[in-house]
């Protein structure tokens, strides 16, 4: 589904990734630790298209389509998710207007009807609930006055309703408590684990792990990957740390 | 009487178009309206075609004028207004200028409390772009015995390119002492981490700017009795601007 090949990226002009490649197939969910100034969260931002991220060497495709040729807004429709680190708050516009916009460009481009507000706000209604967010909050200004786990939670609330086929989700598990970390766990499971999509966590802890089992996890360092395994691996970094298994 | 046409030393001209100013001059007599007592008035000015709008409201004891503006169309366009405020009265001025190309728009206030107990409030919004000049300039004047006088203005630009030029002067004279007079005054830029945002979950860059800029303006009409009306227009002229 993705195949990173070789990818360099700067930011700025400073060199972040640095010959990272990686492969996804469909029903797989991967994912990628590695201590701080890896690179995961620029992985996550380059594949996602944000501007000042740019790549100076090798490719992306994601279906059999050149990602990096694309715009974001066309990535995502595609089928690209981005669960941001750090949500944006965007005041004076309401989380179920701008799904509802989000949603329908997207269906637009896929030659899909758009949803009616009825039809929509059923969806995020049903959303809403599996997630355990009111109603009452996904009318209020997008991250507007949010908690940090309100954030991530409302993270998880978008890719469900928006029901993207590759989920890229930046330190979804940061800043939750453990009842919401489980709810945002059975939230991955149930939206994303499915034969056509996959996902790529990018995480600091194993503790979310224990929610979402990896097929694959992978050890950014340095730019690039440097060490590839099953579950256990999570484990084993989690009980030695990333200095012991670089030594 | 015909005086000659105000230059740029003129501190209510000074960001004005002067060209096309002097090719207006005279200007007619402005439009004058005196509410009554108790009484309340509401107007809507859209300024679409190039003009100058000059208003001169006196609002009587205890009674309410609503001006909204949308000033959007022509090489130069400016919304002035007048208004002289009574014991008790209430004034709210709600303002939106969007201007894109070489287009200056201005919107130019006077408002004097004359007596106590008064309330006024302005809320003006500039969204500019190319190289348009957007202008507020508010002065709001406080009479020695106009006691428990309370005034607000909130004044916001955004400028969609760097190209583009806000001007804003909130200026307060006050000559009483027991009186609340305050203003905001903001010139910025679209979050770019909020467009990315948007544009991430499948917003298209123009769409996403606009929905932003929507935000930007909404809550100006609030209460007008053209609400709809000017939300439409404004949305239009900021669809063309993104």
């Amino acid at each position: 589904m993705l195949e990173i090949n070789n990818l360099h990226a700067n930011v700025g002009d400073k060199p972040i990734l640095k010959g990272l490649t990686l492969s996804l197939g469909a029903g797989e969910i991967h994912a990628i630790m590695g201590p701080n100034g890896a690179g995961k969260s620029t992985l996550g931002y380059v594949l996602s298209g944000r501007p000042g991220y740019e790549v100076t060497e090798g490719s992306v495709t994601f279906n059999g389509q050149d990602l990096l040729a694309l715009e974001p807004h066309e990535r995502a429709a595609a089928g690209l998710f981005l669960g941001f680190q750090y949500p944006v708050e965007i005041p004076g516009v309401s989380n179920v207007q701008f799904l509802r916009e989000a949603l329908n460009a997207q269906r637009k481009v896929r030659g899909e009807a758009p949803l009616s507000g009825a039809e929509f706000l059923k969806v995020a209604r049903e959303q809403a609930g599996a997630l355990g967010m009111d109603m009452d909050m996904l009318k209020r200004p997008v991250n507007v006055g949010f908690s940090g786990g309100e954030k991530k939670r409302n993270e998880m609330v978008q890719m469900g309703i928006i029901d993207p086929a590759l989920a890229i989700l930046d330190e979804t598990d940061s800043g939750l408590d453990i009842d919401a970390l489980r709810t945002v766990g059975d939230g991955i499971n149930r939206i994303m684990r499915r034969p056509d999509k996959a996902v790529l966590l990018i995480t600091h802890y194993q503790r979310l792990l224990d929610y979402v089992k990896p097929d694959f996890v992978h050890v950014l360092d340095g730019g690039r990957i440097t060490r590839t395994g099953g579950a256990e691996l999570a484990l084993e970094l989690e009980r030695d740390g990333y200095k012991e298994l670089a030594a | 009487m015909i005086t000659a046409a105000p230059t740029r030393r003129d501190e209510a001209w000074r960001y004005s178009d002067i060209a096309a100013v002097e090719a207006a001059w005279p200007l007619p007599a402005p439009d004058s309206v005196i509410v009554p007592a108790g009484g309340s008035f509401a107007r809507t000015i859209v300024q679409d075609s190039g003009t100058i709008h000059q208003l001169d409201i006196a609002i009587g004891n205890g009674a309410h004028a609503a001006i909204h503006v949308l000033n959007i169309g022509g090489e130069y366009g400016r919304v002035e207004l007048n208004v002289t405020l009574h014991e008790g009265a209430d004034f709210k001025l709600g303002a939106v200028q969007i201007g894109g190309g070489t287009q200056t728009l201005e919107v130019v206030t006077t408002v004097t409390h004359a007596e106590p107990g008064a309330t006024s409030s302005q809320i003006v919004r500039s969204v500019l772009a190319g190289t348009a000049t957007g202008t507020y300039l508010g002065k709001v004047a406080v009479a020695r015995d106009a006691q428990l006088t309370d005034s607000v203005q909130s004044v916001k630009a955004m400028l969609l390119d760097r190209s583009a030029t806000a001007n804003a002067k909130p200026e307060l004279e006050i000559y009483a002492d027991d009186v609340k007079c305050a203003h905001g005054c903001a010139i910025g830029e679209l979050d770019p981490m909020g467009l990315f945002y948007l544009q991430a979950r499948g917003i298209a860059p123009a769409e996403a700017k606009k929905l932003m800029l929507q935000a930007f303006v909404a809550g100006v009409f609030e209460g007008a009795t053209d609400e709809d009306m000017l939300t439409e227009a404004a949305l239009k002229k900021l669809g063309d601007l993104v």
